[in-house]
């Protein structure tokens, strides 16, 4: 990017005015997210920097709304805060419920779409794969088709078919929120196959190992990163998923995403904003992970420039 | 082939157990293609059912509505046939048929029926989606059924004197059959008139066409908007040294894997009236504290939210396609004269185009079908068709219109999803 010695005023000139725009773009990017950080230590309910807070005075900050997110919904919110405290907190707090949902039902819907992606995955990428094209495109429209769209459908089929009845909690939410991540796993799984060399699994079963041992200790080092960052990207479709929540979700299945929605579009408080640093402290761990692993698949294939 | 040919006349190669060896290779390959399948079908058949049946079903349910025709009571599950006396009626008679004293009679038997099954409202509501005011004739109608003497027509006039109103009776007729086109006529502004030809609705009841042009418009917008943005900073990342456009492409990459509704959340607290981009604008003096923007809750805060949302789909396909281009083209070009304008437009731009192609592709039909910002931030003008969708689903309970305009809606995504794959294809769509 460095400018030639030969560049003209014109072309310097320009050359700056093009990193200020890129700049100023970047900021734009990134202070949207930044910014709920400060604000959501605001002693104030306001959604603005108070002259304290400009000021760096510490009275102009608070955890109030972070604790706010513990006790709302607490049986005794006032009581010391001791073990029984505590124990009110976590049973009753909706915040904390609304977590302890999302949880589960991100946890369960990633073991699904992770296993059934992955050894999709692995049939995808081999070469003698039929109609892979029609096959792909089908397993990927779950990511492309809008989502009230999904959510209309299962609205549709749950209640025709009784799920609720079935007696099983979050099943049909946590289907939904499989379907919706196994797209992220084909993708981030067939990635780390491309160039894959299958005359590896046949070296592995001539020296006589029989397929699940091939896979386990020939293919199964290699996708790996892949898989988990899949992993991740299925979790992350699930925690942040509203919508199928709210459609065909129970009225005890709330969580994070559906109790946030429900603040912004009632009252919105700051402890709203709260809740959204915590996710984006969590988004920047994820990205960490994910960046990580990227590069450790690159390295072991052979990719990294280095 | 010489091996083969050795002795002058053609011989078949085998296997060592003796079968033709092309017989053998077929069926290797038969094998290893059923192997590959066999590990994509648990996955495939989970689809089907969580995926490609429900939206199956939502199609269905776009073309057959039963309220006219059948009632399913709640509790035991039963289903009894409503309104057949009446439909037995039209079936005798043709369309635009002044109902008689018959009619009317057929019609007292079926209110009798709805009555004790407690449905006339469900019957009213399936009238009312086609003619505004119906639900409340049948249910006044239901109410005084068993007071009724004959002449029925006399009897229904003295309820409601709009009850031999020529629409009430074509939109009864086409009700009583469960399988309709109407709902996708109410989706694109059409009605039936009283002879059933199809035509448009009244100037001021057309709402839907107007909703997807402007889906449409604000889609195209902000797929350009995404275009303009995204373009300097993928060339800045694509021309840096790796090790400082990786650190770089954390400003892409953050926004991508934060939560939705908290980029949203933080657009409205920049946005508010009270918000801090006004706050800022105030106090240093841009603006005056009477005259703050209002940027939320109308087109302005749906295009830019949605825009600041979008970015990274067009920032990663347009990066993936400007890092492999060599930059001594560009050189060769300034050494043979070009102008950096000349050399950029004519020799680095149009190869990023396949890039511009897929990013402006993903963007448009992801801008498309938006629901949760321009709900949140859009208020009553920034809304698109998704929302009302979710409207007539959660609010108005129109469900076979909700599932017309999704059925539309889902038409127009799969073919732009078609054309995706047919000319960048699904393969190559990358996440970070």
């Amino acid at each position: 990017m460095a400018l030639p010695n030969h560049a003209s005023t014109l072309e310097r000139v320009w050359h700056y005015a093009y990193l200020v725009i890129c700049g100023l773009i970047f900021l734009f990017l990134i202070a949207p997210i930044l910014v709920v950080i400060p604000l959501s230590f605001n002693i104030e309910p306001y959604f603005t920097f108070t002259e304290k807070m400009l000021k760096l005075d510490p009275t102009g900050y608070s955890l109030r709304w972070y604790d706010l997110l513990l006790t709302f919904g607490m049986l005794e919110p006032d009581a010391p805060r001791d073990a029984s405290w505590w124990a009110d907190a976590w049973a009753n707090a909706n915040w904390i419920n609304a977590a302890k949902n999302s949880i589960i039902i991100g946890f369960f819907s990633t073991i699904i779409a992770t296993g059934l992606g992955t050894v999709a995955a692995l049939g995808l990428s081999r070469p003698e794969m039929p109609w892979r094209r029609a096959i792909m495109a089908t397993l990927i429209s779950p990511m492309i088709v809008p989502i009230i769209i999904v959510a209309t459908g299962l609205f549709f089929f749950y209640s025709r078919i009784g799920i609720q009845d079935w007696g099983i909690p979050y099943l049909g939410v946590v289907l939904a929120h499989a379907t919706l991540g196994i797209p992220f796993v084909i993708i981030t799984v067939t990635a780390t196959l491309v160039g894959f060399d299958h005359s590896l699994t046949r070296a592995a079963a001539n020296l006589g190992a029989d397929p699940v041992t091939t896979f386990r200790r020939v293919q199964m080092p290699l996708i790996l990163p892949g898989v988990i960052s899949g992993a991740l990207f299925a979790f992350v479709t699930s925690f942040d998923e509203v919508v199928v929540v709210l459609f065909v979700g129970g009225l005890d299945e709330q969580t994070i995403p559906r109790q946030m929605w429900n603040g912004i579009r009632e009252q919105i408080s700051p402890a709203i904003l709260s809740v959204a640093t915590i996710l984006v402290v969590i988004s920047i761990l994820l990205l960490t992970t994910v960046e990580l692993l990227r590069r450790r698949s690159e390295r072991l294939r052979g990719l990294s420039p280095g | 082939m010489t091996d083969a040919t050795a002795n002058g006349k053609p011989q078949m190669l085998t296997t060592a157990d003796g079968k033709p060896l092309k017989e053998a290779l077929k069926r290797a390959q038969a094998r290893a293609r059923r192997k590959a399948f066999l590990l994509v079908l648990p996955l495939l058949a989970f689809i089907l059912i969580t995926f490609v049946t429900p939206i199956a079903q939502m199609l269905h349910q776009s073309v057959y509505n039963e309220g006219f025709v059948m009632h399913e009571d709640i509790g035991t599950r039963t289903r009894t046939p409503i309104m057949t006396n009446i439909k037995a009626w039209f079936d005798g008679n043709s369309a635009g048929t002044e109902p008689d004293e018959a009619a009317f009679a057929a019609l007292h038997q079926d209110f009798l029926l709805l009555r004790e099954l407690r449905a006339p409202g469900q019957v009213g509501t399936r009238v009312n989606y086609e003619r505004g005011g119906s639900r409340s004739m049948f249910t006044k109608a239901a109410r005084s059924a068993e007071r009724m003497e004959p002449p029925y027509r006399e009897a229904f006039l003295d309820v409601d004197e709009e009850w031999t109103d020529p629409e009430l009776w074509r939109v009864m007729r086409d009700a009583s059959s469960a399988y309709t086109f109407n709902f996708y006529l109410a989706a694109l502004d059409r009605t039936k008139n009283v002879d059933g030809e199809i035509v448009s609705v009244d100037q001021n009841r057309q709402i839907y066409i107007k909703l997807f042009t402007r889906t449409l418009f604000l889609s195209v917008l902000i797929t350009f908007l995404t275009f303009l943005l995204a373009y300097p900073i993928a060339h800045l990342l694509a021309t840096l040294p790796l090790r400082y456009s990786n650190l770089l492409m954390i400003f892409v990459l953050l926004p991508f894997w934060t939560s939705l509704l908290v980029r949203t959340t933080s657009w409205m607290v920049l946005l508010q009236s009270q918000g801090v981009v006004n706050d800022a604008l105030v106090g240093m003096g841009i603006l005056g504290d009477e005259n703050r923007l209002q940027m939320m809750y109308n087109q302005i805060g749906t295009v830019v939210a949605m825009t600041h949302i979008l970015l990274p789909f067009m920032v990663l396909p347009l990066y993936s396609v400007m890092r492999p281009i060599n930059p001594s083209y560009v050189r060769a070009a300034r050494s043979l004269g070009a102008t950096s304008w000349t050399a950029f437009r004519r020799i680095y731009f149009p190869q990023t185009v396949p890039g511009i192609g897929a990013g402006a592709l993903l963007v448009f039909i992801l801008a498309v079908g938006y629901y949760i910002t321009p709900a949140l931030v859009g208020g009553a003008d920034g809304q698109l068709i998704s929302n009302l969708i979710a409207f007539h689903m959660q609010n108005s309970l129109n469900w076979s219109l909700a599932a017309a305009l999704a059925a539309l809606l889902l038409a127009g995504i799969l073919i732009l999803y078609w054309l995706y794959d047919r000319l960048i294809g699904i393969d190559n769509l990358k996440l970070g």
